[in-house]
């Protein structure tokens, strides 16, 4: 599923030095991502998900190089195959949850919304528990609601692939369990794969396989 | 499928207040100056057509705008009074034909003009409602009169006292409404229009009673000598001419010393004009006599120089309000990084960013070019009664 080779990152404006000899996730692997802070765990996601452009190496994702896509492509590829869960949710205060969920098919012309994919959104967010809250502003949801709608939103375009950056980090050890098995469980259903940056160590135990960012060689500290 | 539109509107809706404030902005000052515009366009319109229909204006010497102003707008200042001589004067000089106006008293806060029937057709007056001015104590009233006080023919209109606590002065008359006239979109429209005589009726100079002669209560009686009676203050006068007691009504003292405030002289021809001005411009003449057309034209040129400044203010807060709404958007933009960050990440591009920004920008301008259009389409519609209220009083 994703394969990257000799990777080599910089930021312009930092000194920040990533360097990634190889690494592997196969499709439907469950994979947690630790380090420590600054270490470049959110860095590597958004290489992966073609928001930034290694400096040489390759990274592939279901068989396709990101990197040696144009800036379209690549936002049309990370919008197709590649599902986002932020740690802070990053929904739109403004918008319904059901708008919050739909909101991917609003802003490209690579998905078309229809009635199907409405109905998907509906039965996404019964699965996820917020079916009732669907017309409710992310204001009026409790943190552990809200991470389920961004959740339904990252799955609404089927994704192959889950980045999830400490998508727990703000929740209680309670919801935590629950909103990874709910993830989880979702994931199963659609044969789709995780790359999830955690600290919480507690939670390792469900991952499949756990890769330390302290086997590759970073310098400086990761500002993003 | 990228729903901008969608979205922007979403977002401009749960941000309704700051909107709100945008949107106020913007449209005030872009109503402002065209609205401005508009209104001046109509003043003019109203005061040069009025002004040029009017020839020649004839009164108290002293300042040539307050008297035309007055004669021809009915303006609350009065000018001096000159006396119906004048009338005479110009009727005698065959140069043009008189039409005296008395325009000092007010009814409800629309002003009384006393003329003779030569106003109506000099203006055109056309009668909407009942009949014109027939006898003593009637009045015709103008079409904005009618309905702002609820009058129709029949009913009843009373003149304000000049002051409330000045027992000695004008006396209310109540007034018989005969006539309600077609909406003129001129001054007339804001009228009360009566008979010279019973302007002076109003002031006190005529008067009805009981005959005296006849009365029986000797305390109303100071003397009675042979066919002269003289009464005291006691002597009710009437306050309303009714067909039972106009016969009562009379004035005292030579007509020709009684008051009015202008005379409009209708020239025979332009040579008849040009000579009769010459008259008043002698040494000596007791009256002024003016063009209104030119003196409007010196108010206009006054005016216009006042609009010159206030279109460079209104230039001047656009451009401050410009770079303060420019600012807002800024500000908000970077209070939104965030969001900007977030939805990038989710595969937006750049240009749906700017397209979404841009299309809530939309919106506001929107919503502001369309409060701004029916505010500068509302004040078109009732530029007319607004210029009147307004300026022109």
């Amino acid at each position: 599923m994703i394969h990257i080779q000799d990777l080599e990152f910089g930021y312009d404006h930092s000194d920040f030095r990533l360097s990634v000899p190889s690494l592997r996730v196969d499709g439907r692997e469950r994979v947690a991502v630790i380090g420590p802070s600054g270490s470049g765990k959110t860095t590597l996601l958004n290489l992966i998900a073609g928001i930034f452009i290694p400096n040489s190496g390759e990274i592939s994702v279901n068989n396709v190089q990101v990197n040696a896509l144009g800036d379209a492509g690549r936002r049309d590829f990370r919008i197709t195959n590649i599902g986002f869960v932020f740690q802070d949710f990053e929904l739109l205060d403004y918008l319904s949850v059901l708008d919050n969920i739909l909101h991917p098919y609003r802003i490209t012309r690579a998905l078309k919304i229809s009635k199907e994919v409405r109905d998907r959104a509906m039965a996404l967010a019964e699965q996820m528990g917020i079916a009732k809250y669907l017309k409710r502003r992310p204001g009026e949801l409790s943190q552990g609601e809200k991470q389920r709608a961004a959740i339904c939103r990252a799955l609404l375009i089927q994704p192959q692939l889950v980045l999830a950056d400490e998508a727990t980090g703000n929740l209680d050890p309670e919801n935590k369990t629950h909103i990874l098995d709910l993830l989880f469980a979702s994931l199963d259903e659609r044969d789709a794969t995780l790359l999830a940056v955690t600290h919480d160590h507690d939670l390792l135990a469900l991952f499949d396989r756990v890769v330390d960012f302290r086997q590759f060689r970073t310098s400086g500290e990761e500002s993003d | 499928m990228i729903d901008s539109l969608y979205i922007a509107w979403q977002y401009v809706a749960h941000n309704r207040a700051k909107a709100a404030i945008l949107i106020a902005c913007i449209t005030l000052i872009a109503a402002l100056p065209l609205a401005l515009e508009s209104l001046l366009d109509e003043s003019e319109r109203q005061l040069t057509s009025r002004a040029v229909s009017t020839p020649l204006v004839i009164g108290a010497k002293g300042s040539a705008l307050d008297l035309v102003m007055n004669t021809l707008y009915f303006d609350d200042e009065v000018p001096e009074l000159i006396s119906m001589a004048a009338t005479e004067q110009v009727s005698a000089s065959d140069l043009a034909a008189p039409v005296p106006v008395y325009a000092r008293y007010q009814a409800r806060g629309f002003p009384i003009v006393g003329t003779t029937l030569d106003y109506f057709e000099f203006r055109n007056l056309e009668i909407a409602r009942g009949r014109p001015l027939a006898v003593l104590g009637e009045c015709v009233i103008g079409a904005t009169v009618a309905r702002e006080l609820g009058l129709k023919p029949g009913d009843s209109l009373v003149s304000s006292p000049e002051t409330v606590f000045d027992l000695a002065g004008v006396y209310p008359l109540k007034m018989k409404v005969v006539g309600v006239l077609h909406k003129s979109h001129t001054s007339d429209d804001l009228a009360v229009l009566v008979d010279l005589k019973t302007a002076w009726v109003i002031e006190g100079l005529g008067h009805g009673h009981d005959d005296v002669t006849k009365i029986k209560d000797r305390s109303v009686i100071l003397d009675r000598t042979g066919g002269n009676v003289i009464a005291n203050a006691k002597l009710m006068q009437f306050t309303e001419i009714t067909e039972h007691n106009i016969g009562s009504f009379h004035f005292h003292g030579d007509p020709a010393i009684y008051p009015i405030t202008a005379v409009i002289a209708l020239p025979n021809d332009e040579k008849s004009g040009t000579i009769l001005r010459g008259r008043y411009l002698q040494k000596g003449a007791n009256y002024q006599v003016v063009e209104p057309d030119d003196v409007i034209d010196g108010l206009l040129e006054n005016i216009f120089q006042i609009k010159n400044v206030l279109d460079a203010v209104i230039a001047v807060v656009a451009v401050a309000t410009v770079l303060a709404i420019i600012l807002v958007f800024s500000l908000s933009l970077r209070l939104r990084e965030r969001e900007i960050n977030t939805i990038f990440k989710l595969g937006c591009g750049r240009m749906t960013i700017a397209r979404l920004l841009a299309s809530e920008i939309a919106i506001i301008v929107l919503i502001s070019g369309a409060l701004c259009a029916a505010l500068v389409w509302l004040t078109r519609v009732y530029s007319n009664d607004l210029v009147r209220t307004l300026f022109i009083g």
